[in-house]
């Protein structure tokens, strides 16, 4: 999933504060599943801000709405009948979800509550890792499972490095050495012979390297 | 003349423990101060940090959530959770410039009608010492610009 923290209502606050009619805006799908932008959320960052502004002896008028996917223009076109009613737009979605909204509603602005953070996994409650870097091409298959390129450091390709002690990386002992990882995974595999395979220098144009990236099915595309 | 500040506070009660220590204080006629409007849920795992802000956003000047002694909750875990989420209101009205003393998670057994009734004493004279919940001005004073 794409995770994401909030920002601090501070920021917010300073975002919204010259405004007096606010659609807060959340999301059902990754934000919702990592507790940051989901109905509760939006429910919770509403109560905060509409008793910060009491304080103020200011009534802020916030209407709060959870689209399905908001990095969908077809569950966005559902905030058409309230846009009128609104000054600007407060979105806990990740920034698929609040540019997919600037680009419905020119005519508002939009700010993001959130700071989209990684692709990454639930390790446990209320914990999640970085897992993927969306490289465009894939090397798991042949890393037993394990990102050298989303939990090595260095995003090393044939690790692991110097900086590996006792299966923790360098930069801090509590991240695990990917390329430990890897060789543990792939010798319980019985494939420990693999790790002395050179990767060659890996073609980055199908990451960021080669620009904004663009999918078309052609089969679903009209 | 200025009326005197008399703290609105609700109690967010569990069934199995903190409910029945009230419901024993009651028996064992111990008395505790009125300014403590209790509300009883299945277990405090069922209460949401937006049951307790929504509280606050309503003029409530403060919050408790009153569950089984840890370890012993009737859904195992719910008394624990619930004191995270207290923990997360209590920093999240920090953020907004408002005491996160206002709420607190606090932990009984059914039998202890009197640790009910010592225990909503002292949080009303902690709020009462804290002062009115600012909200609770705010309400009033736009209810009075309105009227006006």
């Amino acid at each position: 999933m794409i995770t994401a923290v909030r920002k601090s209502i501070e920021e917010i606050i300073a975002c919204v504060s010259p405004y007096d009619r606010i659609l807060l805006v959340g999301c059902n799908e990754c934000v919702s599943v990592c507790s940051v932008g989901g109905r509760k959320e939006v429910a919770l960052l509403s109560s905060a801000l509409h008793m910060h502004f009491l304080k103020q002896g200011k009534t802020m008028d916030i209407r709060e709405m959870t689209l399905e996917r908001q990095c969908d223009p077809e569950y966005v076109e559902e905030l058409v009948n309230y846009m009128d009613g609104a000054d600007a737009v407060l979105s806990m979605a990740c920034g698929c979800g609040v540019q997919t909204i600037a680009a419905r509603y020119r005519e508002k602005p939009v700010f993001p509550a959130v700071n989209t953070t990684f692709m990454g996994a639930s390790e446990r409650q209320g914990v999640w890792s970085e897992r993927c870097q969306g490289c465009g091409d894939c090397v798991l298959g042949i890393t037993g499972g394990i990102c050298p390129i989303a939990r090595c450091s260095k995003r090393l390709m044939n690790g692991p490095c110097g900086g590996s002690t006792k299966g923790k990386c360098e930069i801090d002992a509590n991240i695990d050495c990917a390329w430990q990882l890897i060789w543990d995974r792939l010798k319980a595999l019985g494939l420990e012979k693999r790790i002395e395979d050179i990767m060659e220098a890996k073609d980055w144009r199908t990451s960021r390297d080669g620009g904004p990236r663009t999918i078309t099915r052609e089969d679903l595309a009209s | 003349m200025t009326d005197a500040f008399e703290p609105e506070i609700v109690a967010f009660c569990c069934h199995y423990c903190a409910y029945t220590a009230a419901d024993m204080a009651g028996s064992k006629r111990i008395s505790y101060p009125p300014n403590v409007k209790i509300i009883r849920v299945p277990c405090t795992g069922k209460v949401d940090a937006i049951h307790i802000m929504r509280a606050f956003e309503k003029g409530a000047d403060g919050v408790y959530v009153a569950g089984c002694l840890e370890g012993d909750c009737h859904f195992k875990t719910g008394n624990i959770r619930a004191a995270h989420r207290v923990r997360r209101v209590q920093a999240l009205l920090e953020e907004i410039g408002m005491e996160g003393g206002r709420v607190e998670m606090i932990t009984m057994s059914a039998g202890m009608g009197e640790r009910f009734a010592q225990t909503a004493r002292e949080f009303t004279e902690k709020i009462r010492a804290l002062g009115p919940s600012p909200i609770r001005d705010a309400i009033r004073q736009s209810g009075r610009r309105a009227a006006g």
